[in-house]
């Protein structure tokens, strides 16, 4: 679902983010990512859904080679990714129920339709009370929660989260992770970045090590 | 006879349930969505809206109420401005026959072309229904007025020497009482119009992209206040089109609220000016029309306020959505 083909990333400064990262994450695989913070765990991110662009090497997402994907063709990409952010990027003069339903809307769905599946998404992540509320008003595990239902709204076959965990404690860290496995036993491609190293361990999934910009790592655990 | 699989049993459920996605209907109730909130967030700022669309109406009634007074004294002055005549008033006691002679014996010079007798009672009935003195008229006696002869000039040149030689010549005929040039100060105006339509077509060259430029500024900073938005909705993957749409219609419609107060301002001063104008020229002709907004010009201003107004925000749109990341 996701290849990555020798590839790098360097910035026009002269930075070099990324080296050499090959790596193959199957459909309706699970990783975690996971490195110390500038490792370049969210540059590999933004690489999948061409939020950047690498600079060297070939990216294959979902049958596509990202390296050949004109400009105006990348909102159609985006849409079949799903992605949390670490500070959520949620609107803040919208409801949750608004903010869930913006990737519905730019696509076209009927309003019918557009209801029923934000619902769905919000009972999802335990929040479906929450509704008519505001982001402010909610606590930070959920809203990363609200982030991750506006993340699966639409089904997509792929889901990225750039540290989901960030600021929570362990518990609410644990419910977080456990989302995403209940979407990837669904079918969905999963990649977290995460530096949590504790609770990656505790969970026993495929975990891809970065270190200043290379690939150190790609364990799979034990069965 | 068999035919056991033609038809699926009648509790086997649908296979092919119905498309979510209707684009032909949901794209139209997606405008529909952008139109209402769009106007929604003007209106949730009145005072700024009014300035702006208040800035935008005056830079569009200026060049259209300036064009629409230029043409209103060229229709007074082309009604008056017709070619280079020369009126011979002749003295009081000159009868008929002397006129009608001196009339042949103009017409036989090279730099007259026609020659056109007025009786004094055509003189008087003309008066009488030009000036609004009509009352007035008929309580003299006799007719006060001589015969005037309206000599057509073959020529068009105004500064030849030739014309003013022949005006002294015409004034020292003995029935003449004076020779005049008719309306001579009609035809400059209409020449010193033509270079005022040129200056009011630069002017509205200016303030037509002055309207640009303030909607295009009013937009760029409405792009900036809503980057945030902006940026997510480009991580969930919305399309340029998509994005782009609101400021559209927002400068959309900042164009059409300028031309409407265009229109007021326009309107306004036109029943402000008319008495004053009718005035003026009821001491010259009195079947003036002033010329305002029909609807067509007013149409025209709308669509104008709105086609810029679109254009600004095209030009702002196209611009700074580029700059924020991501692409």
């Amino acid at each position: 679902m996701i290849v990555f083909n020798e590839v790098g990333k360097r910035y026009i400064n002269g930075y070099e983010a990324l080296k050499n990262v090959s790596f193959h994450l199957k459909r309706g695989e699970i990783a975690f990512l996971t490195g110390h913070s500038g490792a370049g765990k969210s540059t590999l991110l933004r690489l999948v859904a061409l939020i950047e662009r690498n600079t060297h090497g070939q990216i294959i997402v979902a049958g596509q080679q990202l390296n050949r994907l004109p400009d105006h063709k990348i909102p159609y990409l985006r849409r079949r990714i799903g992605m949390t952010f670490q500070d959520n990027r949620l609107l803040a003069d919208r409801t949750v129920f608004d903010n869930v339903a913006l990737p519905l809307i730019i696509t076209g769905y009927r309003p019918q339709e557009i209801r029923r599946r934000v619902r769905a998404a919000l009972d999802k992540v335990g929040l479906l009370s929450k509704e008519r509320s505001y982001p402010i008003t909610l606590s930070g595990g959920q809203q990363q929660r609200v982030g991750i239902a506006r993340a699966v709204v639409n089904k997509p076959p792929i889901l990225l989260a750039d540290e989901p965990t960030g600021n929570l404690d362990p518990n609410l860290a644990k419910e977080i992770m456990g989302l995403f496995v209940q979407f990837n036993q669904v079918g969905v491609t999963v990649l977290i970045a995460s530096h949590a190293l504790g609770l990656i361990k505790s969970m026993g999934y495929r975990t891809l090590v970065l270190q200043q910009g290379s690939l150190v790592g790609d364990t799979y655990p034990r069965r | 006879m068999k035919r056991p699989f033609l038809r699926p049993a009648p509790e086997t459920p649908r296979r092919n349930k119905p498309d979510p996605l209707i684009y032909g209907h949901v794209w139209l109730l997606h405008h529909w969505y952008v139109i209402v909130s769009s106007v929604g967030q003007i209106a949730r700022a009145p005072l700024s809206t009014l300035m702006t669309s208040a800035v935008i109406g005056i830079a569009l009634a200026l060049p259209m109420g300036l064009y629409l007074l230029l043409e209103n004294v060229q229709q007074i002055s082309g009604e008056w401005g017709g070619n280079v005549q020369i009126s011979l008033f002749l003295k009081q006691e000159v009868p008929e026959n002397k006129a009608h002679a001196l009339a042949d014996r103009l017409l036989q010079k090279s730099d007259i072309s026609t020659v056109q007798i007025i009786t004094p009672a055509e003189a008087l009935e003309e008066y009488r229904t030009l000036s609004g003195f009509g009352e007035a008229l008929t309580t003299l006696e006799t007719n006060p007025l001589p015969f005037v002869l309206i000599l057509q000039l073959s020529t068009q040149d105004l500064s030849a020497q030739a014309t003013e030689h022949l005006l002294t010549e015409l004034n020292q005929i003995p029935e003449v009482e004076i020779a005049q040039f008719d309306m001579l100060w009609v035809k400059r105006l209409l020449a010193i119009l033509q270079l005022v339509k040129r200056g009011i077509l630069l002017l509205a060259t200016f303030l037509f992209l002055t309207v640009v430029l303030v909607i295009g500024n009013t937009i760029r900073l409405a792009i900036y206040n809503r980057r945030e938005e902006i940026e997510v909705y480009k991580l969930i993957g919305a399309t340029d089109q998509f994005i782009r749409r609101p400021f559209l219609y927002t400068g959309f419609w900042y164009g059409l609220s300028g031309g409407m107060i265009a229109w007021l301002l326009i309107s306004f001063s036109l029943w402000i000016l008319a008495d004053p104008i009718k005035q003026l020229t009821a001491v010259y002709y009195s079947q003036l029309n002033i010329i305002s907004l029909d609807w067509l010009s007013t149409l025209g201003l709308l669509a104008g306020g709105s086609s810029l107004g679109l254009s600004g925000a095209w030009l702002a749109v196209s611009r700074h959505l580029k700059e924020i990341n991501p692409f």
